[in-house]
């Protein structure tokens, strides 16, 4: 795939995927440079302080804790975008892996899809709960779980297009002049599937970020002492009547990010998806 | 048509299959001995073999899978460690709840968003099409339970209009006044499913809109209703059924986050206190119920696809 200027340009060519694209570089900024922007320490305790409405020393206020929302919220960015990534990496190599060869090998294939199938039966936040009880809490086994579910979405859409690939000239040309299946299948046609993968991706972003929040708010997500986003909302559910900022700001900042991911997903699908092209 | 049920439903057999060994390994899974798991660090020795005898655990692993597929299907999910009680009977006392939640969200969808789709699909690139796609994205980017506990904090604390946690059941008292406490949680259980079903429907009119006959319906001067219900709509539909199965287990996914924020005593909010419990034969028997109720969903949905495109029972 090459990214070319007219490629950038046709991208960005509706405001709102350019609006989209400058929240999402401020959500990861803010995430890498969190030391530099947070003006608290997001896990310092100050009784003095607690439950502040929003003023100018505290502009998102404070928790019952006397903590800085503003501070959380910025490290909360790097939990989020962090465990956001994870999920991605981990569902796309491993739904790309199962996809693809089960497209390239067919009775290999009629038996992974077939599981895939089922497994995309159970409905999400039950799977992922009941993987998180399985595995146990933690970061690594929430990305796991939350991982998996996606997993099962990538392998659908990369043994479809495998499928289709694997009888174009191209890749009957590479088997005519002697290639193995590895030389096919990851210099031929996984190269082809790059494109929808890429969309695919920030859509699995977006729906991880809200399951991720949702398995925090629940109490099975990221450990509570990790300020990520869904954890602020978890904790602030006893003062939500006293207190409504420490509801309002974690949420807002979820809604955006998830909506920058689906807005630029979406354009993303209408510039790599020729099916898309016309649409909208 | 009855040979097309009869292949259709003999798919549903390895499904079932693959999704029992799925579950039934779900127990093995668990690091270390699922009996030890479940009971915690307190537990004594005895009390953990206990509990091995009592789950299986001490017979060969294709004894357990044989002896726990013959008694699932029979309606025998094991004892839930909590409730001391058969599963099938937790589940069914928190049932009514999860099916009203459901059923409710699944009318508020299906009367919202497929009007708002068509429409948007009809006035496709105005402002009305641009504003209703921008409020679709918008509302599958908002998490389900921030939204229902804004709505709880609008209209429970604010305005005092609606109740904001528990359901007193209906069944049982007769008294249909109790399902105002069901308005909030399938308001915020539908929004978010609303948005994909409203995008869903548009795309699909959008799609058969392109097609000849229906540029051949409008040249034969018939009234744009009637090439919109008829020709479009009648042929859009096909997808946005096949989807249906999907959103009702989407709609199932968000009980158990929707029970949990307005305090519902649902079986959603159940898989989540039974996690927290460790109640593992719980969790496992949920999630055996709603594959069943899935499977025969899609079969359900297959079968109305067949009879509104007759074509496909042929192939």
């Amino acid at each position: 795939m090459r990214l070319s200027k007219s490629f950038f340009k046709k991208l960005f060519r509706r405001k709102i995927t350019i609006i989209g694209a400058v929240i999402l570089v401020i959500i990861i900024s803010m995430a890498l440079l969190s030391p530099l922007i947070a003006p608290y320490d997001p896990m310092k305790i100050n009784p003095i302080d607690r439950l502040q409405k929003p003023n100018s020393t505290h502009w998102f206020g404070t928790d019952n804790f006397g903590r800085d929302i503003f501070s959380r919220i910025i490290y909360g960015a790097r939990i989020t975008v962090l465990s956001g990534f994870g999920v991605v990496i981990f569902s796309i190599v491993f739904g790309v892996i199962l996809g693809s060869l089960s497209g390239y090998f067919d009775t290999l294939g009629m038996f992974i899809m077939r599981i895939i199938d089922v497994v995309m039966a159970f409905p999400p936040i039950m799977l992922a709960l009941a993987l998180v009880a399985i595995l146990g809490q933690g970061l690594i086994n929430v990305i796991v779980a939350v991982g998996a579910v996606y997993l099962t979405r990538t392998a659908r859409i990369t043994y479809g297009l495998t499928l289709k690939i694997r009888k174009d000239a191209f890749v009957e040309a590479a088997v005519a002049e002697g290639a193995g299946n590895g030389r096919v299948l990851f210099l031929h046609i996984i190269p082809n599937l790059i494109s929808p993968i890429i969309v695919q991706a920030t859509f699995t972003f977006a729906f991880a970020l809200l399951q991720m929040a949702a398995l925090d708010f629940l109490g099975v997500g990221i450990p509570p002492q990790i300020p990520s986003w869904g954890n602020m909302l978890s904790s602030s559910q006893d003062y939500i009547t006293r207190a409504p900022w420490l509801l309002l700001f974690p949420g807002i900042f979820i809604v955006i990010t998830v909506l920058s991911f689906n807005l630029f997903g979406d354009a993303l699908r209408d510039r790599l998806d020729p099916k898309f092209k016309d649409e909208l | 048509m009855l040979a097309y049920t009869f292949r259709r439903l003999l798919t549903i057999i390895p499904t079932l299959l693959i999704a029992s060994i799925l579950i039934f390994s779900f127990m093995h899974l668990m690091p270390g001995d699922p009996a030890a798991v479940m009971l915690g660090t307190n537990a004594t020795p005895e009390q953990v073999e206990k509990l091995r005898v009592q789950l299986g655990l001490d017979r060969p692993i294709y004894v357990q899978f044989a002896t726990w597929l013959q008694e699932a299907f029979r309606g025998d999910l094991g004892d839930s460690i909590f409730f001391q009680s058969p599963v099938l009977s937790v589940i069914q006392n928190r049932a009514e709840t999860s099916i009203f939640v459901a059923t409710f969200s699944m009318l508020i969808i299906l009367i919202l968003g497929i009007p708002i789709g068509v429409i948007s699909a009809v006035k496709y690139n105005t402002l009305l099409d641009q504003l209703t796609m921008g409020f679709a994205m918008l509302a599958a980017s908002i998490p389900t339970f921030w939204l229902g506990l804004n709505l709880m904090i609008l209209f429970s604390v604010n305005l005092d209009w609606l109740p904001s946690s528990g359901f007193p059941s209906v069944l049982e008292s007769g008294n249909l006044n109790n399902l105002k406490y069901l308005i909030l949680p399938c308001i915020t259980l539908a929004a978010p499913n609303s948005a994909l079903i409203i995008r869903l429907t548009r795309s699909s009119m959008l799609d058969v809109m392109k097609e000849e006959y229906v540029k051949t319906a409008r040249a034969k001067g018939l009234k744009e209703s009637i090439v919109i219900l008829k020709h479009i709509f009648r042929n859009a539909i096909i997808s946005i059924v096949s989807a249906l199965g999907f959103t009702f287990i989407a709609l199932l996914s968000g009980t158990v986050v929707t029970e949990t924020v307005f305090s519902l005593p649902g079986v959603g909010r159940l898989v989540v206190q039974s996690v927290l419990r460790r109640d593992y034969p719980v969790i496992q028997g949920i999630i055996f119920v709603v594959v069943i109720l899935y499977v025969f969903i899609n079969l359900l949905t297959d079968l109305s696809y067949a009879f509104l495109d007759p074509r496909i029972s042929y192939e």
